[in-house]
């Protein structure tokens, strides 16, 4: 479901007597449906970096991300935002949302985008943050004004909401207490069992080793320092 | 898919300067594409050459109309482009004086468009007009106020439902919350997002509020002194600049 092929990114920093920092070379995954492979490998090695080039945010500079059938490295814009909203999920450390919309609101808009009906969308919305705890009285607020936690859970109720055939989740359970982890890695369960192709992000090994079939070590794609 | 607007080499120069140069790209239904960059960098001149207020030295803006399919605006008459203007096109000026008329009511103004494409009926045009309003959040109490009398918020709600009243297609949007304060921005891009996706609409919003177009737009256009330096998805563009003057751009902004 997702292939990574020998791809390599670099930045260049124009304004900072242009630097060029390679950060990945010969980058290689195969993640097929139902299964989970977790990156891992310390702080600035580049798990996220890979997870964001997957998604079409961060451009690559060589090789071949495949999601479905469409390589996202030569992809036009339109095809990777129709890609986003029927195939592939991301769900990010900080929720991003416009200031004012309802939680409710928030969570049922990736299933509008794919065309449920908004009473369908609100029902799941619903079960999906009763399963996730937050308290009903506030769903009519922005989750903008919400604990860190909370915020944390809408998002995850939000990139659950539509059953995406591929995910991406950058540290899903962080920030969160026992029991709200154990409701996320419950939903990740379901998502695998469904089928989904999933690549993530756990800090938290008791986590990964839950949910992760394997695990790929980021580092190993690190340039070496010339 | 056919591309609902076709932007081909589009260069305007006033006289010696450049106000924009080879500027090309395609937009398709359901579409927004920000453009952003400083002061002077061309990018209201692109607007107004693709919404036919400025005429481009070269190019061609090719329109996929209902009647006809693909079509030349910049060669086309000036009747049907003024048609075209107030059906499948709309224009969001910066500021609401420029796209209101501030001595005719409120439901007149919204009215007004309804009428110029054939619309007869007071009920009908009234009570159509009440509706969009209330979409953009003008309680049907201030429909016989007058504009003048409105804040700048609601000037602006206004001008949005004027040019929405009649289903068009594509709407130009020349800095559409410029001068507000931010909490009316943030209910004004509400409303447009839920605007844009319930009614299919395609957008080109100019601005230079990099915020704004962060949550508005699919696409991004960065412009430098009447040149497109960089294009691409939103986000990409925003959190993996590859241009220097984008780079210099996003790291530009301050935090809050």
């Amino acid at each position: 479901m997702i292939n990574i092929e020998n791809v390599s990114k670099n930045f260049v920093l124009h304004n900072q007597n242009s630097v060029t920092i390679p950060v990945m070379e010969n980058a290689n995954l195969l993640v097929k449906a139902g299964e989970c492979v977790g990156l891992t490998g310390s702080s600035g090695t580049g798990k996220s970096t890979l997870m964001r080039m997957v998604y079409g945010n961060y451009l690559t500079q060589a090789g071949k991300i495949v999601v479905g059938d469409l390589d996202i490295v030569t992809a036009l814009p339109r095809e990777i935002l129709n890609l986003r909203r029927d195939t592939l999920g991301y769900v990010s450390q900080f929720l991003r949302v416009v200031p004012r919309v309802p939680t409710l609101d928030v969570v049922s808009e990736p299933m509008l985008a794919v065309g449920v009906e908004r009473e369908a969308a609100h029902a799941r919305a619903r079960m999906l943050l009763t399963k996730l705890r937050i308290p009903e009285r506030l769903w009519s607020l922005s989750p903008l004004t919400f604990s860190g936690g909370e915020q944390q859970r809408v998002n995850i109720a939000r990139g659950f909401a539509h059953e995406y055939p591929a995910m991406l989740l950058d540290e899903p359970t962080a920030s969160l207490d026992g029991e709200n982890r154990e409701i996320v890695l419950s939903l990740i369960e379901e998502a695998k069992d469904r089928g989904a192709a999933i690549i993530g992000i756990f800090h938290d090994e008791a986590a990964r080793n839950r949910v992760c079939d394997r695990e790929v070590d980021v580092s190993t794609y690190t340039p070496k320092a010339a | 898919m056919t591309p609902l607007l076709k932007v081909e080499n589009i260069s305007k120069y006033y006289g010696n300067r450049l106000g924009c140069r080879d500027v090309n790209f395609d937009l398709y239904p359901g579409e927004v594409l920000g453009i952003v960059g400083e002061s002077g960098s061309g990018k209201s001149t692109l607007l107004n050459c693709l919404a036919g207020h400025q005429e481009p030295d070269t190019g061609e803006v090719v329109f996929d109309t209902r009647v006809e399919g693909l079509k030349d605006t910049v060669t086309m008459s000036e009747p049907e482009r003024r048609m075209l203007s107030r059906t499948d096109w709309a224009f969001v000026h910066q500021n609401p004086r420029d796209g209101l008329r501030m001595s005719v009511s409120a439901g007149g103004n919204v009215g007004e468009r309804l009428m110029a494409v054939g619309a007869r009926h007071y009920g009908d045009i009234r009570s159509t007009a009440i509706d969009w309003l209330d979409k953009v959040e003008i309680s049907d109490d201030r429909t016989d106020d007058r504009p003048s009398e409105f804040s700048g918020g609601m000037q602006q709600r206004l001008q949005i439902a004027r040019n929405l009243v009649t289903g068009p297609r594509l709407i130009f949007m020349d800095e559409p919350t410029g001068g507000l304060d931010v909490s009316v921005q943030a209910r004004l891009l509400d409303l447009l997002r839920g605007l844009v996706r319930e009614l299919g609409l395609s957008a080109i919003v100019v601005t230079h509020d990099l915020a704004v177009v962060r949550l508005l737009a699919d696409r991004l256009m960065v412009m430098k002194d009447g040149h497109v330096v960089e294009t691409g998805l939103t986000d990409q563009v925003l959190d993996d600049p590859q241009h220097a003057y984008t780079q210099l751009l996003v790291s530009s902004v301050l935090q809050v």
